[in-house]
């Protein structure tokens, strides 16, 4: 897994380059949907909230559930990458299990995130 | 233990005494005006205790090797004023930190050049020393990045500032990757892709969190977050064009 | 042994604590938050129930909470990607006095409407 200069040729994966990539990659697609949700946020909160008032947002145009899904796919890669770094920076967790357990949190943030898309279409 | 009585003011200098078990010991030694904090070690080492071991060599800000942990930050210490960092005249000193303890003052620097190894920081060169001197403009691009980074004495400062080093033991560090950021822009290297590619692997520039305290303390006035941040661009871009 | 971390005492330091804890509470509240929209699959009635209890003053002030995180995130996150994707500016205290007023602004007037 780790990289190693032997003789000036690397020897090793470049995961956690990827890794790096896909989070900044994700972080920019996020940036702007962040802003518009933080904005939908605070006009929607006016008078309170309502299933019939947010449904009927986000019934109102194939638009907001195709940006909703790709928020969710996002932000699930972005937490996922995110946690795996904490927990390897702040922890001795390392290796296949955590990369695994991050793989899991991705994939349940996207299966519950998708279910509530499609609840919200 | 015989410490000399002084007429003036004085400092109360705390000292670390062992490896990476040890102590802190306490001395008293006088307050002079424009007085560094090795001027105080040296004191320490010459006037009341022998037995400290510490390292310098140069004295004037050139070779890079007396730099320590004083009051929780790392410093150079021969151009670091008392004045400046004991403004309560306490002094706390350690060995560099994020590197082992060889006794007392001096940490072992072994792993730190180790680093500039493994980031092939190191000009590979693609001419005889017979050939004519390369010709570079000093307004080309290439050559204003390597500018802003060169002038490092490898004294260690930004490595015991570094967080990073102390979560992922195996990150290539501050300084090893500000020179390797020289050299991927140098002209006359022989193949900067090998600097790149030794950069870009899993414990990398791309570990680098910006907190900047690399530049905060560098004694240089260097900016090691900014190199690193041109190497995380030049190895991202690399990757997906498939040159990595 | 080295005593006080004064090598974390600068701006940027304090950027990277916040970007890090914000981070860490909205990775950990994004499921929670999925689960809950995810609740009008079995109808209006399900959410609802659910929305009354945010009606409560205290969860108003955690969502305004939430608000500063996720604001917090986003800005310290573009400052990042300047510094990572953008030529070097020294001006890296304005930036940081920038993303600090975006989001104490964006969690005031979040909260200013939700009163």
């Amino acid at each position: 897994m780790d990289a190693r200069v032997q003789g000036g040729a690397v020897v090793g994966g470049r995961r956690e380059l990827w890794l790096f990539v896909l989070q900044r990659a994700s972080a920019a697609l996020l940036a702007p949907l962040v802003l518009v949700h933080l904005a939908t946020m605070i006009y929607a909160i006016q008078g309170g909230l309502s299933a019939a008032e947010i449904l009927a947002r986000t019934r109102a145009s194939v638009a907001w559930p195709l940006l909703y899904a790709l928020f969710v796919a996002a932000a699930s890669v972005h937490g996922a990458i995110g946690l795996r770094t904490i927990v390897r920076e702040m922890t001795p967790w390392r290796g296949a299990s955590l990369d695994a357990a991050a793989v899991a949190f991705a994939l349940a943030c996207l299966a519950l995130g998708f279910r509530a898309v499609g609840a919200l279409a | 233990m015989s410490e000399p009585r002084a007429n003036g003011p004085e400092l109360s200098v705390e000292v670390w005494r062992g490896r990476a078990e040890g102590r802190f010991q306490t001395y008293r030694v006088p307050l002079r005006p424009s007085q560094t904090v090795l001027d105080v070690v040296t004191y320490v080492q010459r006037r009341i205790d022998p037995t400290l071991s510490y390292r310098f060599a140069c004295r004037v800000g050139m070779c890079g090797s007396c730099a320590m942990m004083v009051n929780g930050a790392p410093r150079w210490t021969c151009r670091t004023h008392v004045a400046r960092v004991a403004k309560d005249r306490r002094l706390r000193l350690a060995p560099l930190r994020n590197l082992p303890v060889i006794k007392d003052l001096a940490a072992d620097m072994t792993p730190f050049f180790d680093k500039w190894r493994e980031a092939e920081a190191r000009f590979l060169p693609s001419s005889p020393r017979a050939a004519a001197t390369a010709r570079i403009p000093p307004a080309d691009p290439e050559r204003a990045a390597a500018d802003a980074a060169i002038e490092c004495i490898g004294c260690g400062v930004c490595h015991a500032a570094c967080d990073v080093v102390a979560w992922q033991p195996d990150y290539l560090g501050p300084a090893a990757l500000n020179r390797a950021w020289t050299l991927v822009n140098d002209a006359r290297d022989a193949d900067r892709r090998a600097h790149l590619a030794a950069v870009a692997g899993d414990a990398g520039c791309h570990a680098c969190h910006s907190h900047q305290s690399c530049a905060t303390f560098c004694p240089k006035g260097l900016n090691p977050t900014a190199s690193i941040a041109g190497l995380k661009r030049a190895s991202a871009l690399a990757l997906l064009a498939g040159r990595l | 042994m080295s005593g006080p971390a004064r090598w974390r005492n600068h701006p940027g330091y304090g950027a990277f604590v916040v970007h890090r804890v914000s981070g860490l509470l909205l990775a950990l509240f994004l499921p929670a938050h999925l689960y809950v929209l995810g609740l009008a699959i079995e109808g209006e009635a399900a959410l609802d129930s659910f929305l009354r209890w945010t009606e409560a003053a205290p969860v108003k002030l955690a969502e305004a909470g939430l608000a500063l995180l996720l604001a917090a995130h986003l800005a310290g996150g573009l400052r990042l990607l300047a510094i990572e994707f953008l030529p070097w500016t020294d001006r890296q205290k304005t930036l940081l006095a920038l993303a600090g007023g975006f989001s104490a602004f964006a969690a005031l007037l979040f909260l200013l409407n939700a009163l």
